[in-house]
């Protein structure tokens, strides 16, 4: 069997180092077997997540040879085997100890969306909803949370904006907004709350989404569109001051 | 003994899958304070990983379906052994809890009219599994989650449960620690629910994730709680065979409800072959009928790849050993024969991008390689029908943890519309039983302090024992003594092993310290995995016949006798003792319904 060298970040709170371990590689392995293997042969220890290994959890979320992906969703014969392969938590979340890092930041800002507030039912007890009205959401919904666009945001990564809810959730949002049952207008904490208007349009986060959801063209940018409509639109703004005091 | 992290509830729920979710939906709607506590991070529970849909009578796709053809298929793919009463409920409640997803933002595949949209699957008569694509589970579970975190419900995150609490005859809480710091937590709780999932990971080959280790069937055994049909267990048919690194991961029944035809290395579709005779007069005898099932005809009768999971798993199995399996001992499952590729996509988006990426092939112009994997557990807690309660007093259990609904085999998309039904009943009765009269008392220190010196055990440096290398060659073990087919002597054999491997459990060794070691979680789910292959083998050894997904190769024919009878698991005096009951048989209300005639179009 052909082996190749690992080099895997160890330690904790951001301190540590990278670690070798060779890798006996076997037909179709993925770079997550590869983690296991090493976990069970040389560092029993290692601290790693992942649940599913078949892309649908989003939890074995890394940095491979500098780049973020799901460990369990890329081949080893996808990756140049004659130069060590580079593995690293995600650098964008506070780091805990090995490959594991501290994202339930991204938890208090899910908490932070409003749920759905559906409208009633139709008469005869059903909600009716076209296959075509919905597929955008379905698209939206397809998200695993594994948080790798949250990981390469640049308005996280280098601006460090605390009121900025990230791609995720500005598609979550989105499949809120878009939603055919909902009725609540979320257009004012979209620009106040989740600061939709940081978002500078560079789809670094539509790059890394393993579930290829067009995360920029999609979701983010008709929701500027709305929000533009909604604050920035003179007439529609004009007829905003107008009304606003008969509520 | 070091200070611990206290949390108080009236209602604990252990697991934060679709049924421990549902169960603190449930609970907290009851007003009462609700602790969950998950294995994982929240959403990421094996829940997800459920593809195909969830089943539900809802009759959009087909007016002919209603309750009572539902209860038949289920009792029929569970070979006589479930418990009607749950099965009773379980149908007519199905509709709905999943009609009550919509409200909470789940977004099912529509049909025409607008309606849910319900597909076909094994051994439902009719169309009847709503679904999302190919992932109904992550659309379940991400719905439940996001209306689940607004309803005051406390998430413990990363956090493990190494033992139930008992004062004298009730449970009182539960030990565990968290996974972040490896810092002891105990919860004070009037009663517990156990969501905790399944156990495929005692079998080497499995579509489960390694967080499926069988703790709620453990805890619950150890807490002095009855097990029922712990022998049933489902070998799903179709798990991807190649290459090694993904062996087991499932491939959904979804794409022989799409359409998908078995093939052997002949290219012959064997599963004609292999129809039983109490499923003859509905199932299609030739290609040229079930082709025209596929294209909609009400009088065509189903295809026999839609057959129980039972019987197309052992179908693929006999044909390897006859020589006729693909090149790496399973066999072809085709779909780019019977679908365009557009219909393909659409309909199972994650298998196409499952086997492009994995398996480096194009499902719509290719057939699939696919065998037997261990992918759920029938048997489980015995629990009362109506409140979910098991035979300890306030301990819970619902979803797959639980036992009864499914008898000898499940039939797929059970397992979900399960979750919610049962979980949302479980979470409904905790908390109803936590504010009545009886005051538990608190979990006394000696009992704590035993605790912590089992769980810290591991790091004993004079220890020696690699729960890696432990945890293989307890796989190893079931998968090859109580696997697919078993037979007397290899069980028996599999008992003195596994007596062998709980010595060498005592003596398992874990470097490094207590923050996220995975060694450590390792160690300790290896004590309620090794309890429960236990529990499976004798459950397995005593059971004498044939019947769903227990295959006796010495015992091959199903028994009138054990028809009526289920197995119980309990300790008594610290040891495991099992008995067969029989089963209260069926009221006349239902036993009517076994024999409905089939609707024609």
């Amino acid at each position: 069997m052909p082996e190749t060298l690992f080099k895997v970040f160890r330690g904790e709170g951001a301190k540590g180092e990278l670690c070798e371990y060779p890798v006996e590689v076997t037909e179709g392995m993925v770079v997550l077997d590869a983690i296991l293997q090493i976990q069970a042969r040389y560092a029993n220890d290692l601290a790693v997540r992942w649940n599913c290994k078949a892309g649908k959890c989003g939890s074995c979320s890394a940095e491979v040879n500098g780049k973020p992906k799901l460990m369990c969703m890329i081949r080893m014969d996808e990756l140049p085997l004659d130069e060590p392969v580079l593995i690293e938590p995600m650098r964008r979340f506070p780091h805990m100890r090995d490959l594991v890092t501290d994202v339930s930041w991204n938890y208090e800002i899910n908490q932070r969306i409003r749920p759905l507030k559906p409208k009633p039912r139709e008469a005869d007890g059903t909600y009716r909803m076209q296959q075509e009205d919905i597929e955008r959401i379905q698209e939206f919904h397809k998200c695993i949370e594994c948080f790798l666009c949250q990981n390469v945001c640049h308005v996280m990564r280098d601006q460090q904006v605390q009121e900025f809810a990230g791609p995720r959730f500005l598609i979550r949002i989105a499949s809120l907004a878009m939603h055919p049952l909902d009725t609540l207008n979320r257009m004012k904490e979209l620009k106040d709350v989740f600061g939709i208007g940081y978002c500078n349009i560079t789809k670094c986060c539509t790059e890394v989404c393993p579930e290829d959801i067009a995360i920029t063209d999609n979701a983010i940018i008709p929701l500027k569109e709305r929000v533009a409509g909604a604050f920035y639109d003179p007439l529609a703004w004009l007829w905003r001051s107008l009304t606003s005091n008969s509520k | 003994m070091e200070s611990y992290e206290i949390k108080e509830h009236d209602v604990l729920v252990i697991g934060a899958g679709g049924a421990g979710l549902r169960a603190a939906i449930e609970a907290s709607a009851q007003g009462v304070s609700v602790g969950l506590v998950c294995k994982s991070l929240l959403g990421k529970a094996h829940t997800v990983m459920a593809e195909g849909g969830m089943a539900a009578s809802l009759s959009n796709a087909d007016p002919r379906d209603n309750w009572e053809a539902h209860f038949r298929d289920t009792i029929r793919g569970g070979k006589y052994l479930n418990n009607w009463r749950m099965v009773e409920i379980f149908c007519q409640e199905a509709a709905e809890r999943v009609n009550e997803l919509e409200e909470w933002g789940a977004l099912f595949d529509r049909t025409k009219e607008g309606l849910i949209a319900q597909r076909n699957f094994g051994g439902h008569r009719y169309p009847r599994l709503a679904h999302v694509g190919d992932r109904t589970g992550l659309e379940l579970i991400r719905t439940l989650q996001n209306h689940g975190i607004h309803q005051g419900i406390d998430i413990y995150m990363e956090c493990c449960i190494v033992d139930l609490l008992k004062d004298r005859d009730r449970v009182c809480g539960a030990f565990g620690f968290r996974r972040e710091s490896g810092q002891f937590i105990v919860f004070h709780a009037k009663s517990v629910v156990l969501a905790t999932g399944g156990l495929g990971k005692i079998f080497r080959v499995t579509s489960n994730s390694w967080e499926g280790t069988g703790d709620g069937h453990a805890l619950a055994y150890r807490a002095g709680a009855e097990l029922i049909d712990m022998e049933f267990v489902q070998f799903h048919p179709t798990g991807m065979v190649w290459p090694p690194s993904v062996q087991g991961i499932l491939v959904t029944e979804g794409v022989r409800g799409e359409g998908g035809v078995l093939k052997n290395s002949e290219g012959r579709r064997f599963m004609f072959d292999y129809i039983p005779e109490a499923f003859a007069a509905e199932t299609s005898d030739t290609e040229e009928e079930a082709s025209r099932w596929l294209s909609g005809d009400p009088e065509a009768r189903r295809p026999p790849e839609l057959l129980t999971r039972d019987v197309v798993a052992r179908a693929i199995r006999s044909e390897r050993l006859a020589g006729r399996g693909s090149p790496h001992g399973g066999a072809f499952l085709d779909i780019s024969g019977q679908r365009d590729a557009e219909h393909i996509k659409r309909k199972l988006p994650s298998m196409y991008h499952q086997f492009k990426k994995l398996g480096n092939l194009d499902i719509t112009t290719t057939p699939m390689e696919v065998g037997p994997t261990c992918h759920y557990m029938m048997g489980g807690v015995r629990v009362e029908p109506e409140t979910a309660m098991s035979t300890v007093k306030g301990l819970f259990a619902a979803g797959e943890v639980a036992g009864g609904l499914h008898g000898a085999n499940r039939l797929g998309g059970n397992s979900l519309t399960d979750l919610l039904v049962f979980g949302a009943r479980a979470g409904f009765h905790a908390a109803k039983y936590s504010r009545e009269p009886g005051d538990a008392a608190e979990p006394s220190k000696e009992l704590l302090k035993k605790m912590e010196k089992l769980a810290l055990d591991p790091f004993d440096p004079e220890r020696k024992e690699n729960p890696y290398a432990l945890m293989a060659d307890l796989q190893e073990t079931m998968e090859l003594h109580t696997g697919i087919v078993r037979t007397s002597d290899e069980m028996e054999k599999g008992l003195e092993l596994l007596q062998a491997l709980k010595l060498r459990g005592e003596r398992v060794h874990v470097e490094g310290n207590r923050q996220y070691n995975p060694a450590w979680h390792y160690a300790l789910d290896l004590k309620n995995m090794l309890c429960i292959a236990e529990a499976i083998t004798l459950a397995a050894l005593k059971r004498e016949e044939s019947r769903g997904g227990h295959t006796r190769e010495d015992f091959p024919e199903s028994s009138d006798v054990l028809q009526k009878v289920n197995t119980f698991i309990r300790e008594q005096n610290g040891i495991m003792y099992h008995e067969h009951r029989e089963r209260e048989p069926m009221p006349e209300h239902l036993n009517k319904l076994m024999n409905l005639p089939l609707k024609k179009g």
